[in-house]
C-alpha cells in the first residue's frame, strides 16, 4: 500500500492503495466517484473513460501509481454545472437507453472535440471505436456530438 | 368514448405509511421534462406528501410523485409508465417526480422486466391508478364547493368550476385522503392524451450524465465488503480442493469464503477482491461432459432429419404433399450460442442479518429472486427484501437471480454486508447464454404454389421452445408442420432478448426470401400472397397472426424504402416479423464499398399500437435493430472443452458505432393498446441484412455469424 495525491475534477485528493490498482477501482470505491464505470478491464469498451490532462484514457488499464501530476478529469467534473455542450445535447437527443455505457461515451467525445471542433462522421466513428453500447444508441451519440460541436 | 373500468382492489389499497416505504433507491428530486420545453419551471417542494395508492403522492404544493413499478434496464419504462399515470390523473409532466417503486406484491402486479410487457400489460392498471386519484380529487373539490362533479374540469392537476373558482391538486390533496378511492373510473378517450404519445425525456437523464450512482454496481452500504468470486472454469466441473494462502496475502482482501462449488474473496475493494480471486489455486474435476461447439453442431444437425413423436402443430399431410410435389426445397440455418453481454456485468449487494435478508441490485425478477433467496437461506419470505435499481441492460441474463442468490449466501456466511461484482469474464464465463440451435425449413412446391413447408427446430435446452408454431406463414399452407428437439446440454442456457425469435426470425425470412426467387417471385408480393392465402382461406385451427396487421407493416416498409423502384448501386432485402406482440417489417439497404458489401441503411415500418413516448420508442427501435445487426453479423461464441473461448472484447466481437447504419422508422397510425418495443424490431434485423446481402453478393447465408462465414464481410 502506498499513498498518492491525486488532482481529481480540480481537488487535491489524498488515497491510499496498491500501487497496481486500476485508477478505475481508486475512483469508485475509494473516493465514491462511480460515475466512471467498469465494463471489461481490458481497454475494450469504453465504459471508464476519463480524461488525463485533457486526454482520454481508459481508467481500468492504468495503475494509480502511474498518474503522478497528470490531471484527472471524471464525468463528476467535466462541468460544475453539468451543462456542457455535449451533456446539453445529450439531453436534446435523449441519447441514453441503460445509461451505463455513456459516461464513457460522453468523456470519449469531449476529449474529441478538445482536439477536432467539428468533426466529420468518419471522425466520431474512428474517435469513438474503442466505446461499446450493447443498447445501440449510436446513432443518437453521433447526433449529439454533431449538435455539440456546433455549440461549443 | 370514455371505458368504465375497475381493476383488482388490492392494487389500490391506501397506504398511509410513505409509500414505497424501505429503501428508495434511484430517487431524484428533478422534475420530468419534455422534448421541447427544457425550461419549464417545477412547483416547488412540498412540505407534507399525501399517499393516494401504491403509484402516486401529491405534494401540498401540487408536486406530484408518480411510482414506477417495474424495474428499469433501458427500455424506458422509468419514463413511459408513470406517463402512463399523469395522463389519467391529469397534471402537467413538468410537475411529476417519478420515484422506483421497491419490490412490494401486496400493491404491484407483475413487477417484471421481460417479454416487451411492461407497457401491454401495465396500461389498464396504470390508466386506472391515475383516473381513479383524479376522480377524488374531483369529487372532493365539488363536495367543498358544494356543486356536482360533472361541473368541474381539470387541466394540468388545477380543478375548475364554470363559476371562476379553481383549486389545485397541492390544496385538496389531505382532505381528498380522506376519502375512499372510487371504485370504478372512466377513462380518457385516447383523442384526449396529452403526455400520452408525446416525447418525454428520460427522467434519469441528469443522473446519467453527471455519474451519480444509479446502478447496482454503484451502491455501497455502511460495514460493506467487496466480493469477487472464483467459478468452475468449464461447464460440467465441480471443486475438489483450493489453496487460498496467496489470496490471503493480497493486501485488502479479509475472508475466503468456499460456498458451494465456488470460492468468494471478501476484500475492502474490489480490485482487491478480483486480484484474490485470480490467485486462487483451485483443483476441479470434470465430472459431466465437456461439451464443444464441434458437438454442438454435429447434435443440432443429426436432430433435423428425425420428426418428434409430439409434434408442435400439424395441418394436412406433408409428407403425402410432398410425395405429390414437382420440387422439394430444403434449407437448413445455424446459431451459435450467445452471451448477454450487459455493459454493467452481473453484481449484487446483499446484507444478510438474524433478523433481515436486505438485497439490492440490478434485477428484471425482483419478485422470483426474493422467493429463492428466501429458500436458499431458508428464511420467511417477509424477511426478504429486495430494492431495484436501474440496470446497465437486462436483455434477459438479468431474469436469473444467480448473482443475487451468491450474493446472499456470502452475506449469511461472512455474516456482513457483500456486494458482489463479476468481472467481465466471469460475465462470460457463468452465462445463461442464449442457446445454439438450428432450424431446417423443407417445403414441396406443386404448379409453382407452396403445397407443405416442414420447419424442424433443435435446440439446446429449449423450455421455451416451440412457443411459436402458429406463427406464419402457418395457417397460410395446406399441409404444415412444426417439429421440435429439445436437448439437454450442461451449458446453462436461458431468454436472450426476443428469445427464440432472436434467430428464428433470420431463419424463416431468408428462406421464404430465397423461396420467392425459387418461385419466380417478388419477395414482399410473395409474402403478402400468403398473408392473403391466410385471410380469404385460413388452414387449420388458429394462426397467432392478425393478417391486416402484418400486411399493413409490409406495405408500410415496402413503400418507404421504395422496393420495387431502381435505385442504382443499392441492394436491398425485405425481412418482416411478428413478436412480442409488435408487427415489424425492415428492408435493409446495401451497397458495394470497395467491393465489399456495406449495411448502410435500414428503413423499419412498426405497428405497436399507440405509440406512449416517440422519443423513446425511436430509440428502442434503433437500439434493437442496431443489436440486430451486430450479434447477427459479428455475435461469435464458441466452446471448448466445456469452456468458452472469448471471455472479453477483445475476443468476443461487439458492432461499434462505425459499423451502425442509419435507421429510419415509421410507425402505422393505429389508437390500439400499446404493445412493447424492448425486442420486437431485433428479430427482423439479421434477415433483412441477409436478404440485402443476397441481393449484393449472390450468396445467400446460412449461419450466424456472417463474418465468420462470409470472409468479404470483414
Ligand atoms: S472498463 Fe475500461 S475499457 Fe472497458
Ligand atoms: S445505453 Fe446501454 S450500453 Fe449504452
Amino acid at each position: 500500500m502506498a499513498t498518492y495525491t491525486l488532482t481529481i475534477n480540480g481537488q487535491a485528493k489524498e488515497v491510499t492503495a496498491d500501487a497496481d490498482t486500476p485508477i478505475l477501482w481508486v475512483l469508485r470505491d475509494e473516493l465514491q466517484l462511480v460515475g466512471t464505470k467498469y465494463g471489461c478491464g481490458i481497454a475494450q469498451c469504453g465504459a471508464c473513460t476519463i480524461h488525463l490532462d485533457g486526454n482520454a484514457a481508459r481508467a481500468c488499464s492504468i495503475p494509480v501509481s502511474q498518474i503522478g501530476e497528470q490531471k484527472i478529469t471524471t464525468i463528476e467534473g467535466l462541468d460544475k454545472e453539468a451543462k456542457h455542450p455535449l451533456q446539453e445535447a445529450w439531453r436534446e437527443h435523449d441519447v441514453p437507453q441503460c445509461g451505463y455505457c455513456q459516461a464513457g461515451q460522453i468523456m470519449s467525445a469531449a476529449a474529441l472535440l478538445k482536439s477536432n471542433t467539428a468533426p466529420t462522421d468518419e471522425d466520431i466513428d474512428t474517435h469513438m471505436h474503442g466505446n461499446l453500447c450493447r443498447c445501440g444508441t449510436y446513432l443518437r451519440i453521433k447526433k449529439a456530438i454533431k449538435t455539440a460541436s456546433k455549440n461549443l | 368514448m370514455n371505458k368504465e373500468t375497475s381493476t383488482s382492489r388490492r392494487n389500490f389499497l391506501k397506504v398511509s405509511a410513505a409509500a414505497g416505504g424501505g429503501l428508495m433507491v434511484g430517487f431524484n428530486f428533478i422534475g420530468c421534462q419534455s422534448e421541447t420545453a427544457p425550461a419549464e419551471v417545477m412547483k416547488a417542494y412540498p412540505a407534507v406528501w399525501t399517499n393516494f395508492d401504491a403509484y402516486i403522492k401529491i405534494g401540498d404544493t401540487g408536486l406530484v410523485t408518480i411510482m414506477s413499478q417495474n424495474p428499469e434496464i433501458g427500455q424506458n419504462i422509468k419514463t413511459s409508465m408513470p406517463m402512463i399515470v399523469a395522463e389519467e390523473l391529469d397534471v402537467a409532466w413538468k410537475d411529476v417526480v417519478v420515484e422506483q417503486a421497491p419490490l412490494n406484491t401486496e400493491w404491484y402486479e407483475r413487477q417484471v422486466a421481460g417479454g416487451s410487457q411492461s407497457i401491454r400489460q401495465g396500461w389498464e392498471t396504470l390508466r386506472t391508478a391515475g383516473a381513479k386519484v383524479r376522480k377524488l380529487l374531483i369529487d372532493t373539490a365539488a363536495e367543498q364547493w358544494e356543486v356536482d362533479p360533472s361541473e368541474c374540469s381539470v387541466a394540468d392537476g388545477i380543478i375548475s368550476h364554470a363559476d371562476g373558482r379553481s383549486l389545485g391538486y397541492g390544496a385538496l390533496a389531505a382532505a381528498a385522503n380522506q376519502k375512499e378511492l372510487p371504485e370504478k373510473v372512466s377513462l380518457k378517450d385516447p383523442k384526449d392524451f396529452k403526455i400520452i404519445g408525446n416525447s418525454k425525456r428520460n427522467v434519469d437523464m441528469d443522473g446519467i450524465l453527471t455519474g451519480k450512482s444509479l446502478f447496482g454496481i454503484d451502491y455501497t452500504a455502511p460495514g460493506m465488503v467487496y466480493a469477487a468470486a472464483v467459478r468452475p472454469p468449464s461447464f460440467g466441473m465441480t471443486l475438489t480442493a483450493y489453496d487460498d494462502s496467496a489470496a490471503k496475502a493480497v493486501a485488502g482482501v479479509s475472508e475466503v469464503i468456499k460456498f458451494g462449488d465456488k470460492i468468494g474473496v471478501l476484500a475492502s475493494n474490489t480490485w482487491a477482491a478480483i486480484k484474490g480471486a485470480k490467485v486462487i489455486k483451485a483443483e476441479w474435476s470434470q465430472k459431466e461432459e465437456a461439451e464443444d461447439s464441434a458437438y454442438h453442431t454435429e447434435t443440432l444437425l443429426a436432430h433435423l432429419d428425425k420428426k418428434t413423436a409430439e409434434p408442435r402443430r400439424v395441418d394436412g399431410d406433408v409428407d403425402k404433399a410432398f410425395a405429390e410435389a414437382d420440387e422439394v426445397v430444403e434449407r437448413t440455418y445455424q446459431a451459435p450460442f450467445l452471451p448477454h453481454s450487459c455493459m454493467e456485468p452481473m453484481n449484487f449487494f446483499a446484507n444478510v442479518t438474524t433478523e433481515k435478508a436486505e438485497l439490492v441490485g440490478p434485477i428484471q425478477t425482483p419478485k422470483w429472486t426474493q422467493q429463492r433467496v428466501a429458500d436458499l437461506l431458508e428464511r420467511p419470505l417477509e424477511e426478504v427484501t429486495i430494492d431495484m435499481t436501474r440496470m446497465g441492460g437486462g436483455f434477459g441474463r438479468r431474469l436469473y437471480g444467480d448473482f443475487a442468490l451468491e450474493a446472499a449466501e456470502l452475506s449469511s456466511l461472512a455474516k456482513k454486508p457483500v456486494k458482489l461484482t463479476f468481472t467481465r469474464e466471469d460475465d462470460m464465463l457463468a452465462g445463461t447464454y442464449r442457446p445454439a440451435s438450428a432450424y431446417k425449413f423443407k417445403v414441396g412446391i406443386k404448379d409453382n404454389k407452396v403445397t407443405a413447408y416442414h420447419l424442424i427446430e433443435a435446440c439446446f435446452n429449449g423450455s421455451m421452445f416451440g412457443s411459436m408454431p402458429s406463427n406464419f406463414p402457418c395457417g397460410a399452407i395446406a399441409n404444415y408442420r412444426v417439429d421440435s428437439h429439445n436437448i439437454e446440454s450442461n451449458i446453462t442456457t436461458g431468454a436472450w432478448r426476443a428469445p427464440y425469435a432472436n434467430f428464428l426470425a433470420y431463419a424463416e425470412q431468408a428462406f421464404l426470401d430465397e423461396l420467392a426467387g425459387i418461385l419466380g417471385k417478388d419477395a414482399v408480393e410473395f409474402r403478402l400472397a400468403l398473408l392473403e392465402q391466410a385471410r380469404t382461406t385460413p388452414v387449420g385451427e388458429e394462426h397467432n397472426y392478425e393478417v391486416d396487421k402484418y400486411a399493413g407493416v409490409i406495405k408500410l416498409a415496402a413503400e418507404k424504402a421504395g422496393w420495387g423502384t431502381s435505385k442504382p448501386g443499392k441492394h436491398l432485402g425485405f425481412c418482416a416479423y411478428f413478436s412480442h406482440n409488435t408487427y415489424v417489417a425492415e428492408v435493409a439497404e446495401v451497397e458495394l464499398v470497395d467491393d465489399a458489401p456495406v449495411v448502410k441503411k435500414i428503413v423499419c415500418a412498426v405497428d405497436c399500437g399507440l405509440v406512449i413516448n416517440p422519443l423513446a420508442a425511436l430509440n428502442q427501435i434503433e437500439g434493437g435493430i442496431i443489436d440486430g445487426i451486430g450479434h447477427a453479423m459479428y455475435g461469435d461464441f464458441t466452446f471448448e472443452a466445456g469452456k468458452t473461448d472469448a471471455t472479453n472484447y477483445n475476443k468476443y466481437r461487439l458492432i461499434r458505432m462505425g459499423e451502425a447504419p442509419a435507421v429510419e422508422v415509421h410507425f402505422v397510425e393505429s389508437h390500439n393498446d400499446p404493445t412493447g418495443l424492448g425486442e420486437p424490431t431485433l428479430p427482423p434485423a439479421g434477415g433483412a441484412v441477409a436478404n440485402a446481402l443476397h441481393a449484393a453478393s449472390g450468396k445467400r447465408l446460412y449461419k450466424q455469424p456472417f463474418v465468420k462465414y462470409y470472409e468479404v464481410l470483414g
